[in-house]
């Protein structure tokens, strides 16, 4: 176990973990947007930061990628991080003023109108969605493409990446909600990604439970389970 | 797309992941640009995500995914160059040329690109087209530079219209 | 070139080549490095070629073709040795004339001689030009005398010394020690303590260490890297395979950039050659050291140029910076310990290991030891790569060395640091250039970029510049550099066009404190230094720009109008005929006027007038 301090108060974690998490586990407040215990952290949104104090130095520092280490101090609302933080807030919104989850950062840390052009957009670039799908889901359907202020995150040449199983893990995982999936009987799509895929009907009651190249994927990389087993629905499976 | 030159360039590179940059610059030399189907065989044979691939060719700038002119402008828009008043030869070429930067003119002749300092400040400003290098650039001499590539001038402003009784 | 398997050997072939050449046997030597290029000097060198053939001179006359000597304004420049007598800006046309003449008539030709600006004076030798003269070209010094791609005349100045008394004589922490001893400092940029680093290296635990060189050099208008290794790759590999020896690596990369094939290739030809004589490879010299080198190309990327985001780049992945909570002396590449220096600094070693630390500190400041290569360029007379002790001060480089500003204009600033650095204003070019002092007054070493400025760079212009180029190479990852300088790009953008606001200034300071604070790498934290060091000392432009919609230095195209001068125009046409707009109307004899409506500030007119007849207002 690794002992330190979070505000003045004794914590602990263990070797791997980082001061991100360590912090939420014991109660302690950090807005993070990037940040998702299913995946590696990445370090991008920068509004987790903290101010470590190691070996008589202090720096401003992301607390998700931060290694817990032995006796170190960290402090979550200094003045310092307040001023940082405040901006990247209004830097987000202005980029995307319409994202509730922005909203309401604004109104907790008291960022007012932004000082910036407004823009349009509605994706921070957190990356949770492009992680999740490689590290997680593992089709590498999507990633950052391009870079700087032409930053932006989609399918190789932007439309209809051909490795996407329409799983919605990017979806359920996105911070802004900008990733919107919808479906019918016949096809499901990813709206944001131009990906529509043909639905498979269970053979046993006739929904349509998932997309015929999701059900086929999963069909390669998992072992040991029948034909039967993917022609079939999980409420029917479970019967 | 030539996949015999293409299997050529991942053994030359042992099909090593880590030299993708390497392989897709070879790659851009065949066609000038790197064509999709081109990428999409790359990814096979060398079992790199196709995202992955696409990851790399967007965010350094050597490479086009889209076909370039047969001459490429680049222009030079180091610090030095700037100074000597680049922007403003910048300007003429993009109004001269009809394209803006990363573009490519409608006949195929030309692509317009910056750079951002090709090591050659004592000639700033700097233009270099089809591979020649051409120094001490102003506004003026746009148009005579661009005329050796076979580039005529676009067509001037409207003139005022003529006055009655005059021929 | 036959295999050296021992330092013995490695002397003798040193003195076999010594004694086959003749120091007083005349020599042709054409600088042909990119710059040299640009103007030609290939049709030169192949037109010496053929002359000295035509003539059967070649057993006679050596030809020498070396990479760039730092006058590049001047090249391609022609040095005869051993008189020294140089001649510049040579063309083919030249060739014939310079043979006859100089070669075989001991005469030299007058008009291809350098003119002394203020006297009027022919100079012949090249060591006494001004531009030479004020120099101390310990590292750079050397381009002169080798031709790159031929590992020979390396060796017969003296080349491989160093590394081979390293190996013999030194153990790797009495090499660390000289380094520290030395006070290198990193040339890249971060003027790192190099021995320091060599020890966190060395130190650090892991079954495989690596060094790397950074040729990625980046900042716009700084070539002093390319010039090392384009023409003395040598240098700066003798010096990596000295670190590889001090820290315990096996296994270096040379990570050049994108835009510098010329660099690269002689890079390759230079480790070839050395494996081919088996200084590079397993048990070098027999004494069991291993080490080889590897060349990673960039792909065209700014931001490749910070360590995280360069080993990202050799791994084969997008250059994207990372955290630096563990230091890549300790997890670097593949995250094993790794080393990485600067081009330049990497070739400041073997002289530090042949002359010895103490003599190193003998040059420079106290706390900047050694020289320094800087790229002059911009508003200046005598344009190219000069290289100074440390704590020279600004105004000798520019009026001693650089030949003051041309056109008679008046020294504004000097940029150093590209887009990480500062401006610094006229009125303090009296200060020693060092690592700390330039800190103090807002700028950076930085890599050695040194632009000037004169009164017709506009600092507003400058700071929205380097915005424009940093709001692009940023990687992208972390919010704070990639809103922040996109959105300090826009408000500066604003106040070049006339739309500033009171409150830009203060929320400029406000973003910068952020980005400073909050951005994930160097690229970020110092993407506001330009904004800052010239709102430091030009905040009155600014304010002319967003209080009186001015533009006193008459650049930026929306608060500036061109009006021509009655008295000054002759009507010649010429402005009338480069207009791409139509905006110029006037007959013969007539004074021509400008049309502020149609006239789009190309400034095409204003560079054809030669009667001085068209003015900024």
């Amino acid at each position: 176990m690794i002992t330190f301090t979070i505000d003045g108060i004794e914590v602990q974690g263990e070797q791997g973990q980082n001061v991100l998490e360590v912090a939420l586990d014991n109660g302690f407040t950090i807005p993070h947007l990037c940040y998702h215990e299913a995946v590696k952290p990445y370090g991008a949104c920068r509004l987790c930061l903290v101010e470590v104090a190691k070996g008589g130095r202090t720096r401003l520092t992301t607390s998700c990628n931060y290694p817990v280490m032995e006796g170190v101090s960290v402090q979550t609302n200094t003045e310092k991080i307040m001023r940082a933080r405040r901006m990247i807030i209004e830097l987000l919104l202005a980029r995307c003023p319409d994202a509730p989850i922005l909203k309401d950062l604004a109104e907790e840390y008291s960022v007012g109108q932004p000082r910036f052009t407004l823009d349009h957009d509605d994706c921070i670039l957190c990356g949770l969605c492009e992680r999740v799908c490689r590290e997680v889901v593992g089709v590498d359907a999507i990633t950052f493409l391009g870079r700087g202020s032409n930053r932006k995150v989609g399918p190789p040449l932007e439309i209809n990446p051909k490795t996407c199983i329409a799983c919605g893990a990017c979806v359920y995982v996105c911070p802004t909600n900008c990733i919107k999936l919808k479906e019918t009987e016949t096809e499901r799509t990813i709206v944001r990604w131009g990906r529509t895929l043909p639905m498979k009907t269970c053979k046993v009651c006739g929904r349509s439970f998932a997309p015929w190249f999701q059900l086929d994927y999963f069909g390669k990389i998992t072992e040991g389970l029948s034909k039967d087993f993917w022609d079939t629905c999980p409420d029917c499976r479970k019967a | 797309m030539d996949t015999r030159a293409i299997d050529r360039i991942l053994k030359k590179h042992n099909h090593e992941h880590s030299s993708i940059i390497a392989m897709l610059q070879d790659l851009q030399e065949l066609e000038n640009y790197l064509p999709e189907n081109s990428l999409e065989y790359l990814s096979e044979k060398l079992s790199m995500p196709l995202s992955k691939i696409y990851r790399i060719a967007t965010f350094y700038n050597a490479f086009s995914l889209t076909p370039r002119g047969k001459h490429l402008i680049s222009v030079c828009l180091g610090t030095a160059c700037h100074v000597r008043g680049a922007a403003k030869v910048l300007d003429r070429i993009r109004m001269y040329l009809g394209v803006e930067v990363g573009g490519m003119t409608k006949d195929g002749l030309f692509s317009l690109e910056t750079v951002n300092c090709l090591g050659a400040c004592a000639m700033g400003p700097i233009v270099v087209a089809g591979g020649d290098y051409y120094g001490q650039m102003t506004p003026a001499k746009v148009a005579p530079t661009m005329k050796n590539y076979g580039k005529k001038p676009p067509k001037p402003a409207a003139k005022p219209p003529r006055r009655k009784g005059k021929k | 070139m036959r295999r050296i398997t021992t330092p013995q050997e490695l002397e003798e072939v040193r003195k076999e080549i010594q004694n086959g050449r003749d120091p007083e046997k005349p020599c042709i030597a054409i600088t042909s490095g990119t710059s040299a290029r640009a103007y030609g000097s290939e049709k030169v060198v192949k037109a010496f070629r053929d002359e000295l053939k035509r003539r059967r001179l070649g057993k006679k006359i050596d030809l020498r073709v070396t990479g760039g000597q730092g006058f590049d304004e001047r090249e391609p420049l022609v040095i005869i040795h051993p008189k020294e007598i140089m001649y510049q800006r040579v063309g083919p046309n030249d060739v014939e004339e310079i043979i006859t003449e100089t070669l075989l008539n001991d005469r030299v030709v007058d008009r291809l001689l350098y003119v002394h600006p203020q006297t009027g004076e022919k100079i012949a030798r090249k060591d006494e030009v001004p531009f030479y003269k004020g120099q101390m070209p310990i590292v750079f010094g050397n381009n002169a005398l080798i031709d790159p791609t031929d590992i020979e005349d390396y060796l017969a100045i003296g080349g491989y010394e160093a590394f081979a008394k390293v190996l013999v004589a030194y153990s790797p922490e009495g090499v660390i020690d000289i380094a520290k001893r030395s006070g290198l400092r990193g040339r890249g940029g971060g003027g790192f303590p190099t021995g320091v680093k060599w020890e966190s290296c060395r130190n650090a635990q892991g079954d495989k260490h690596y060094v790397i060189c950074n040729a990625d050099e980046g900042d716009p208008g700084a070539y002093m890297d390319r010039g090392l290794l384009e023409g003395n790759p040598h240098s700066v590999l003798e010096g990596m395979m000295i670190g590889a020896y001090a820290i315990g690596s096996d296994e270096g990369y040379v990570y050049v950039r994108y835009e510098y094939p010329l660099a690269s290739e002689n890079v390759k030809t230079a480790i070839e050659q050395l494996r081919e004589c088996g200084l590079l490879g397993k048990d070098i010299l027999g004494t069991g050291f291993d080490f080889d080198i590897k060349i990673s190309r960039g792909g065209g990327a700014f931001v490749c140029g910070e360590s995280t985001a360069l080993m990202a780049s050799i791994e084969g992945e997008a250059g994207e910076p990372r955290a630096k909570h563990i230091h890549t002396v300790e997890s670097g590449l593949w995250d094993k310990p790794t080393n990485l220096n600067n081009v330049e600094t990497w070739a400041n070693v073997s002289f530090i290991i042949n002359k010895g630390a103490d003599w190193y500190t003998t040059i420079g400041t106290e706390g900047s030891k050694g020289t320094k290569i800087f790229s002059l360029v911009g508003k200046v007379n005598n344009t190219g790569l000069v290289e100074v002790p440390m704590g020279m001060t600004i105004r000798e480089i520019v009026f001693d060395i650089g030949g003051g500003i041309p056109g008679g204009g008046k020294l504004k600033a000097v940029q150093t640091g590209g887009p990480s650095g500062g401006c610094i204003p006229a009125s303090l070019i009296d200060i020693p250039v060092d690592f700390d002092k330039l800190a103090e007054v807002g700028s950076i070493m930085g890599s050695g970029g040194m632009i000037v400025m004169d009164d017709t760079t506009c600092m507003v212009d400058i700071a929205k510049y380097f915005m424009n180029f940093l709001k692009d190479e940023s990687c992208g990852k972390c919010t704070s550099c990639r809103e922040g300088t996109r959105r300090m790009y826009e408000i500066l953008d604003g106040i070049t066009q006339g739309k500033g606001e009171e409150s830009d200034i203060e929320l400029l300071e406000e973003l910068s404190w952020v980005m400073q604070e909050a951005s994930l790498c160097a690229l970020g934290q110092t993407a506001p230094n330009p904004a800052l060091s010239t709102l430091r000392y030009f905040r009155d432009e600014y304010e002319a720009h967003i209080k009186d919609k001015r533009c006193p230095a008459g650049v930026c195209k929306a608060l500036i109008t061109y009006r021509i001068n009655a008295d000054k125009c002759t009507a010649c046409g010429m402005c009338k005929k480069v207009c791409p707009s139509d905006a110029i109307t006037g007959e013969k004899k007539v004074p021509h006027r400008i049309d502020p409506e149609k006239c789009i500030r190309c400034g095409a007119c204003v560079s054809e007038c030669k009667f001085d007849a068209i003015e900024v207002v």
